[in-house]
This record gives structure tokens, C-alpha cells and sequence, in this order.
């Protein structure tokens, strides 16, 4: 397959051949019409060279950028002087809070990017498919049947584990059940996703109405993303799962290229459109059951980060779309923590301003686009 | 009764069927039973007591009109947006209806705190009036491939008029205030704090008068304009009906989910599409199922009570996979 440097001289120098003439202005006519172009191994993951540059230059400025961020909320306004021992102590427990941030950053990237593709349809976000609601009737059941020291508790490796392997096995019971036979059909399975989620919350609405106001309080802290929920004792499970799933994502990239062009060419194309659709939609539960469990319920930031990364990546190539994603998510998290907390002072809320900012674009870009 | 049946078996397949006959009054009947088991069921000893009499008007009698009030005007307000969508999967809160009177309503709660249950509800009906809007807008500047897509994105608009709600209740300490007011619930509904809810009653009468332009009008734009009906006027008369009823009910009991979407396919499933004649099913079942629903939630933990959208939640979301799990076998 083409490898993004693979172009003649002549294109890169001459821009697109003059056989395009009069729909050069369209990206898409043109890659369609480059088929026969000197290069004769088909249309690379640009359109154009200037596509390839514009890439480049965004992954440029939003790395730059994530570094900055990323810098700045590791030393701006540490109280202690560089060569004090004790500002090592608070840049490690910063340093964690963004680690946690580049975890969340990938998951949610990838895996909404990847269930975007496999659903066809770029207003989805996988968050909406119950785990969120799994979260919280497991947040606020721990606190109402066993009370707030359990729900303190309710932090370390093995509560986390157990956590990431219930939101894993709706997951999997949903795609096995509704995913396999005759009937299958995709929709129907993400509505009654939905509709489990809408069920699971009912039952957390009730749970809360029955709290003390403190236990609320306690809970409230949970109800939102945050990186701060973060437990780094949980990292030893976490982090395996997420660098093994992002991998495979990554490497199926390939696969998700051809899924994207819709069922009936990818099966023409030699894909087991099913069995890729359960391998993927697992990966992608597993990435948004460690994110969820990790920080807490974060329903719009996906939506944001694929919406903006397919803005900055003007290509169709997973290969590149996945990157730019995760850096997306990236910058994303720690611009906001960083204007949040040294800026405006909202420390708590940085989560529910992502959400709100995320769930704004949402509307905007379900208005402006003239289709699903 | 064999005869009864013979010929309303051979009707079926002449004539539409009427709008009254046995199967009505029974069914009348039922829900009177109903309605009655929950007049006399509760914690307070109402044969017993000396005040008996008093608190029987005062909180059984307001709590049973509720019921029927509030579940007759969920499921036609189900009914009424699944003909103007053409989507069967359509009801205010899979399209984000009660979440915007919800927000509506919190706008209310820390604008005007003081302000009478009368501003409140204005506040929550114009809210979920300009949230139906918004979703009508969506639906027909957007050329949607699948009719399941619809619901999806209804609960994914609904999720984030809710998250600005949530951000609000955080910023003003009301968010479990705000839990309250939003999970249905009949308790509150005692004398005195009910009665803005016969506005819904009305609402019900004019869906009743207006069920052949709306049936005309579930046919689609071309062939309501063609059959001589005003389809945009329709359009905003069915939506100002059904924000009426769904932000009232919102106010005074809560979000009552699923109510809307179940009734409907449900009546259907058993008789057709004849709205005129579904009509009175529709407002039957709707009262029976929240009836019933808030007699399980009053006496599955006595002297407690379950919050009936709890119940009818858990119960509305598995039948509504049913329904789903059906369309997938059928088509």
C-alpha cells in the first residue's frame, strides 16, 4: 500500500495533474481522477500535497502546543523553587494528572474515531452506549447500599478491575446478542444500548433521591469527569489494557479504511464486515470502560476530539486520523485544566466546560451538516 | 357475546372499525377498576381514621385525577409526534422534549424563585416548544437514511440540554433539587398543587378534534398539501400541543419515560393505524400502564413509595427492545 512519502517528484513539484484541469477545486474529484496518474499505485492518503502539508503543519502546531500545555501545568505556579525537593513531590503528583490526561486523550480519541467509522455516522459518540449510566448505578449503588466510607473505599486496583470487567461484559453481551444472526442490525443494537442506559439510569435517579445531601455531595464529585478521580494504584491494569487496545486499533487502521466506504464495499473488498464490526466495537468498550472508570463519565469530549480531528485531518486515512485524534484530545484536556485552573479559577468544573463546549459543537455540527 | 364478535371480526374486514363497541366499554371498565384500587390504596387508614374523609379528598382523589390526566396526555403527546415525524420510535423524551422543559423549568427556579407553579410551567412549556423546534428544524433540514438514527439522535440532543442543566443546578446548588423534580413521581400531588394540570385535559380535547388533520398529516408534507391542509400550520399547532402537555406534566410530576413511545406501538400492534379509533386506546392504556405503575411503586415497599418513573423506566426500557428486537425480526 502507499506509504504517505510515496509520490513522483513530479506531483509533489507540479501539484495535481493537469488531466484534473477544471475539478481540480474539488479534493474528491481529484483523487478520484489521480487514479491513473503517473504515481500507479492509487490514491495516497492526501489528495493533495497541499492536504499533506496542511496535516503536517496541524500535528505541528497542536504538538507544540500539547507541550506547552502540558509544561505549563507541570510548573506554572509551583510554589517551591526548582531546587527544592519538594517541588519535585508536586511536579510528580502534576505529572500523574497529566498521564491520566494523555490516557483519557487516547481512549476517548480512538475509540470514538474508530466507533464513528464502524457505525457510519459522525454525530455518534460511544459513551452513549450505557457505560456511562453502567458508571454511575455502580458509583451511587456502592454508596447507597454500603455507604460513604465503601464508596471512599471503592478506589483501588480490584474495585477498578471489577468495574472495567462489568462495563466490558454489557458491552460484549450486547454486540454477541444483537450483533450475530440473521437479524443483526447495527442500529437496533445501539438503541438498545441506549435504552439500557435510559433504564440504568432510572434506577441511579432514584438512588440519589433517597441520599443524604452530604452522601450527594460525595457522590457529585464522582458524577463528573474529572482527571482528579484518577487512582494511580489503578494504572497497573489500566494502562496494559489501553496500549493494547490503541495498538490494535491503530493496526487495523487498514481495515477501518475499507469499513468506512459503507457494508456492501467493504464486503466486496474482501472484509468480514461482522466479525470486524464485534472485534472493533470490543476494542472501542474497552477503551471507553478504563476512560469511565478511570475519570468518570465524560459524554461529549469524544464527539469533540473526532469532530475537531476531522477538521485538522483533511484525509480519510485512519493511519493519520488516530494520531491526530488522540494529540487532539490531548491539547483539549490540558488547555482546559490549565486555563481552568491558572486562568478563571474553576478548578471543579474543567469536566462539565469540556462537556458543555463538546455538547454545543454537537448541536452546531448536527445543524449545519445536511446529513447523517 | 359470540355474535358480538363474529361481527366485529367480519367489520374489521369490511369497514374501519368504529370507534366504539364492546372491547371499549370493558376496557372503560378496567381502567375504572383501576383507578379505583388506587383510591383506596395507601399508607393512611382511610375508612379507619376520623379525618378520613378529609385526606381521601385531599391527597387520594388529586393523586388518582393526576394519573389520568398525566398518562392520557403522555401517550397522546407519544402518538401525536410519531404521526408529525413519521418515526415510531419518536416521544418527547427521546427527542429531547423533557429535557428541555427541564431546563426550562431550572431557568425558572433560579430566575424567578419565587414566582408562582403558573410561571414556572409557562417557562417549561415554552422551553420544550422551542426544543421540539429545534429537533423538527434538525429533522427536516437533515436527510436521514434509517428511521432508528431519529431516537438516537433525539436522546443524544436530549443528553446535552441536560448536561447545561446539570451545569447550571451545579453552579447554583440545586442539583439534587433538580433530581427531584425531574424523576416522576405522584406523591407531591396533593389539593392545591395539582390543578394546573387540567390544562393537559384540554390539551387532549384538542388532539381529539384535530385527529384527521393530524392523520393527513403523518402522510407527509406533499400529500397533506396536496389533500388541502395546512401542514405548516399543523405542524406548529401538534408541537405547541405536545410542549404544552409534556412541559405541564414535567412541572407538576416529573419525566414519565418511555410513556409516550410504548402506548402507541403497543394500541397499533393489536389495531392498526387508524388514529380516530386508536384514540381513545391510546388514552386508556397510557392511564392504565402510570395506574398501574404507581399502585407497584406504592405498595412494593410499603409504608414507602417507588418514584413510578423508576418503575415505569426499567419496565418501559425492556419493553421498548422488545418492540426494538421486533422491528429487527420483521422489518
Amino acid at each position: 500500500m502507499a506509504e504517505p512519502p510515496v509520490r513522483t517528484p513530479a506531483n509533489n513539484n507540479e501539484g495535481p495533474p493537469s488531466a484534473t484541469g477544471p475539478t481540480g477545486a474539488q479534493p474528491r474529484s481529484r483523487a478520484i481522477t489521480r487514479v491513473p496518474a503517473p504515481a500507479g499505485r492509487g490514491s495516497g492518503p492526501f489528495a493533495t500535497p497541499k492536504h499533506r502539508r496542511r496535516y503536517w503543519f496541524a500535528f505541528g502546531a497542536l504538538a507544540l502546543a500539547a507541550l506547552f500545555f502540558a509544561g505549563a501545568l507541570l510548573w506554572y505556579g509551583n510554589p517551591m523553587p526548582v531546587d527544592d525537593p519538594a517541588f519535585w513531590l508536586i511536579a510528580e503528583r502534576r505529572a500523574t494528572s497529566v498521564f491520566v490526561m494523555l490516557v483519557v486523550a487516547i481512549c476517548q480519541g480512538l475509540a470514538t474515531v474508530a466507533f464513528q467509522t464502524v457505525t457510519n455516522n459522525r454525530i455518534l459518540t460511544p459513551s452513549i452506549m450505557g457505560f456511562e449510566s453502567l458508571y454511575m448505578v455502580i458509583q451511587t449503588g456502592t454508596l447507597f447500599f454500603f455507604g460513604a466510607t465503601a464508596l471512599i473505599g471503592f478506589r483501588g486496583l480490584w474495585q477498578f478491575s471489577l468495574q472495567v470487567a462489568l462495563m466490558m461484559a454489557l458491552a460484549l453481551l450486547l454486540y454477541t446478542w444483537l450483533l450475530s444472526g440473521r437479524f443483526a442490525n447495527l442500529q437496533i443494537m445501539l438503541l438498545v444500548g441506549i435504552i439500557i442506559g435510559g433504564g440504568l439510569g432510572s434506577v441511579s435517579t432514584f438512588m440519589q433521591r433517597l441520599l443524604t445531601p452530604s452522601d450527594f455531595d460525595l457522590l457529585t464529585a464522582r458524577m463528573f469527569g474529572s482527571v482528579n478521580n484518577a487512582d494511580p494504584s489503578t494504572f497497573p491494569v489500566a494502562i496494559p489494557i489501553v496500549v493494547v487496545a490503541a495498538a490494535l486499533l491503530v493496526l487495523r487502521s487498514r481495515r477501518l479504511n475499507a469499513i468506512a466506504l459503507g457494508r456492501d464495499i467493504a464486503v466486496n473488498l474482501g472484509i468480514s464486515h461482522k466479525r470486524e464490526l464485534i472485534i472493533n466495537l470490543t476494542l472501542i468498550s474497552a477503551l471507553m470502560a478504563v476512560s469511565t472508570s478511570l475519570v468518570g463519565p465524560l459524554t461529549f469530549l469524544g464527539f469533540l476530539v473526532a469532530t475537531l480531528a476531522y477538521q485538522l485531518a483533511p484525509t480519510y486515512d485512519h493511519r493519520y486520523v488516530f494520531p491526530m485524534a488522540a494529540l487532539t484530545g490531548f491539547v483539549v484536556l490540558t488547555g482546559a485544566y490549565f486555563i481552568m485552573n491558572h486562568v478563571f479559577y474553576a478548578q471543579g468544573v474543567v469536566g462539565i466546560i469540556i462537556e458543555l463546549v463538546g455538547g454545543l459543537a454537537f448541536l452546531v455540527v448536527i445543524l449545519k451538516r445536511g446529513r447523517l | 357475546m359470540t355474535t358480538t364478535a363474529d361481527r366485529s371480526r367480519s367489520r374489521s374486514q369490511t369497514a374501519p372499525p368504529r370507534r366504539f363497541d364492546w372491547t371499549l366499554l370493558l376496557a372503560v371498565l378496567g381502567v375504572a377498576g383501576l383507578l379505583a384500587l388506587s383510591l383506596v390504596t395507601g399508607v393512611y387508614d382511610i375508612a379507619g381514621a376520623d379525618d378520613g374523609a378529609e385526606m381521601f379528598g385531599i391527597t387520594r382523589v388529586p393523586r388518582t385525577i393526576a394519573l389520568v390526566l398525566a398518562g392520557a396526555a403522555m401517550a397522546m403527546s407519544g402518538l401525536v409526534m410519531q404521526l408529525l415525524t413519521q418515526n415510531r420510535f419518536v416521544e418527547p423524551s427521546t427527542t429531547g422534549t423533557t429535557e428541555w422543559a427541564g431546563l426550562g423549568l431550572l431557568a425558572a427556579l433560579v430566575l424567578f424563585p419565587s414566582s408562582s407553579i403558573l410561571v414556572k410551567m409557562a417557562c417549561a412549556v415554552v422551553a420544550a416548544f422551542f426544543g421540539t423546534m429545534v429537533f423538527f428544524a434538525f429533522l427536516r433540514r437533515v436527510s436521514v437514511r434509517s428511521s432508528l438514527i431519529v431516537p438516537i439522535v433525539g436522546i443524544m440532543l436530549g443528553a446535552v440540554v441536560s448536561s447545561i442543566s446539570t451545569f447550571f443546578a451545579l453552579q447554583t446548588d440545586m442539583l439534587q433539587n433538580l433530581g427531584v423534580w425531574f424523576a416522576g413521581s405522584f406523591t407531591s400531588v396533593i389539593k392545591g398543587q395539582y390543578e394546573v394540570l387540567w390544562v393537559v385535559a384540554v390539551v387532549a380535547v384538542a388532539v381529539f378534534v384535530l385527529a384527521d388533520r393530524l392523520t393527513v398529516a403523518g402522510l407527509g408534507e406533499d400529500v397533506a398539501t396536496n389533500v388541502g391542509l395546512n401542514y405548516r400550520r399543523i405542524m406548529l399547532i401538534g408541537t405547541g400541543l405536545v410542549a404544552i402537555a409534556t412541559g405541564v406534566v414535567t412541572v407538576v410530576v416529573g419525566n414519565l419515560p418511555f410513556l409516550g413511545l410504548i402506548v402507541p406501538n403497543v394500541v397499533s400492534m393489536f389495531r392498526g393505524d387508524n388514529l380516530r379509533s386508536n384514540l381513545p386506546w391510546v388514552c386508556l392504556l397510557g392511564i392504565a400502564i402510570v395506574t398501574a405503575c404507581d399502585l407497584l411503586g406504592r405498595v412494593i415497599i410499603m409504608p414507602f413509595e417507588v418514584p413510578v418513573s423508576l418503575i415505569l423506566g426499567v419496565l418501559g426500557a425492556a419493553v421498548f427492545i422488545v418492540l426494538l428486537l421486533r422491528k429487527r425480526r420483521y422489518g
